[in-house]
């Protein structure tokens, strides 16, 4: 039993009760360090014998391209662009997430539905019409925020880029002309919204304004425990019992 | 949780629903029922009258167009993602052309509106709850002509006139038939199926489309001039 549900109505074809991997979920804003997280968690798992899957926004094969020529665009309403991001991620869901669930993988992910709703209802979107689009969506096993003041997000923005990005700047939102002022008004209005989200959801905050040892000590410690609860316990190095071999030998 | 969504949908369509000083008519049925002539006749008289008046089509916003081709050339789609990427084109087109010709007063005129999807999306297995609140931000057209058929005609109609039918046209996607035609008959069966309900569900005005094309014409022109003020949408500038 690994006890998957969907937030609503189920996905057509797709019975949770065969998904037998976990569904983790890294959330947070751009700069948060959620990358770099992911792959260091991808490979710890990995060296634990899990297998694992990776999923992010605009990654589709049906319309990753088109989304991203439309975000560099700017042409498209809140909604449309609510749905076409839906698009992309029931594609990802449907065609990566559940075969490597089913599989028995460890899937991470990129992003999640909490920042499409964040990012649409900032943009006026009604809450209660997105919550509904993703209730398709299935429920993962645990979703962690990495949450960062505006402060340490200015500092990693600019040590990554030297440059403000659009979007994650809200400058199509005409909150200020000025890019600075938009981008800090804009992260207070995501958090905000993040906030709500986490509260509804049952998002876990993890403090990633710390080094990133520290945070991936931390996320290993949970997610570790999330994946065995899961999956069972690990076979690989720092296991040692030897429990695999010892039923080989006895076979 | 259905009951749930059919409230969420309920509280967005109402939320969603300012009033406009144009009005909105659609055209359903079956592919080969013959409503894309009558709208596109319709569309005529109301030019020729000097009305203003606008048209848009099912699946035609250039943007999503590329993307569902190849979605539909690769078989990539599932139930989900086949309306979904359909419910973006319709929101593209929605809040790009429909609502502000609405708003500005216009008789906009679309072949093929949210029911299609009510309609096949529900055969492919999507919720019908989660595809009413899916659809809960367009406005409800003022009227809706459900050109209806018998299925025998409607088949004979499309599959003698076209040697190869598409993929997803057939309903392929959903292992009815491994036989394209056969596909396609029960899947036009089980949409026929789904208008009918809808019929009824949304008031529709079913035009018999077994009748002489200008006959239905007629009948389709009368129902519009008497539910819709037509001297209202004259031109303001004068010929």
């Amino acid at each position: 039993m690994s006890g998957k549900r969907f937030f609503g109505t189920p996905l057509p074809g797709v019975s949770a009760d065969r998904l037998l991997g976990a569904l983790i979920v890294i959330e947070g804003p751009d700069s948060s360090g959620r990358s770099t997280q992911i792959g260091l968690l991808g490979q710890w798992l990995e060296q634990q014998g899990y297998a694992v899957a990776q999923m992010g926004l605009r990654r589709s094969q049906l319309v990753g391209a088109e989304l991203e020529a439309a975000k560099q665009g700017n042409v498209l309403s809140p909604r449309t662009m609510a749905l076409f991001y839906a698009t992309d991620f029931f594609d990802q869901l449907e065609n990566r997430i559940v075969p490597a669930l089913r599989a028995g993988s460890v899937v991470l992910a990129d992003r999640y539905i909490f920042t499409l709703i964040a990012r649409a209802a900032i943009r006026g979107v009604d809450h209660e019409w997105l919550e509904a689009l993703y209730s398709k969506a299935l429920v993962p096993d645990a979703t962690y925020f990495l949450s960062v003041t505006s402060a340490v997000l200015v500092e990693r923005t600019f040590a990554a880029r030297a440059a403000l990005d659009y979007w994650e700047s809200g400058m199509d939102l005409g909150l200020s002309r000025d890019w600075f002022d938009s981008f800090l008004v804009y992260q207070r209005r995501l958090r905000a919204a993040y906030r709500r989200l986490e509260s509804r959801f049952g998002l876990e905050r993890v403090n990633a304004g710390r080094s990133i040892r520290a945070v991936q000590h931390d996320l290993r410690t949970r997610v570790g425990a999330v994946v065995e609860r899961t999956l069972g316990p690990a076979s690989g190095p720092g296991d040692g019992n030897g429990g695999a071999e010892g039923e080989r030998a006895g076979a | 949780m259905t009951a749930e969504t059919a409230t969420l949908a309920r509280r967005a369509r109402a939320a969603a629903h300012p009033p406009v000083a144009g009005r909105l008519v659609a055209v359903e049925g079956l592919d080969g029922s013959g409503k894309s002539t009558q709208i596109h006749l319709l569309h005529q008289w109301l030019l020729g009258l000097g009305c203003k008046v606008s048209f848009s089509e099912w699946n035609s916003s250039l943007l999503v167009k590329e993307a569902t081709k190849k979605g539909k050339k690769r078989q990539l789609l599932t139930p989900t993602t086949f309306s979904l990427i359909h419910a973006t084109d319709f929101a593209d087109r929605y809040e790009r052309q429909i609502l502000p010709m609405l708003k500005a007063g216009y008789v906009v005129l679309c072949d093929r509106y949210s029911f299609t999807a009510f309609a096949r999306d529900r055969v492919r297995g999507c919720d019908g709850a989660w595809l009413r609140s899916l659809y809960g931000f367009a406005l409800r057209p003022d009227i809706t002509f459900y050109f209806r058929l018998p299925l025998e005609t409607a088949l004979g109609r499309i599959l003698d006139g076209r040697p190869q039918l598409k993929y997803f046209e057939a309903g392929m996607d959903l292992g009815l038939s491994a036989d394209l035609q056969q596909s396609f008959r029960m899947f036009q069966r089980a949409v026929m199926e789904q208008y009918e309900q809808l019929a009824g569900e949304f008031g529709f005005v079913t035009i018999d489309a077994t009748r002489a094309i200008h006959e239905q014409q007629e009948l389709v022109r009368a129902i519009v001039a008497e539910r819709l003020d037509l001297a209202h949408f004259h031109h303001q500038g004068g010929a």
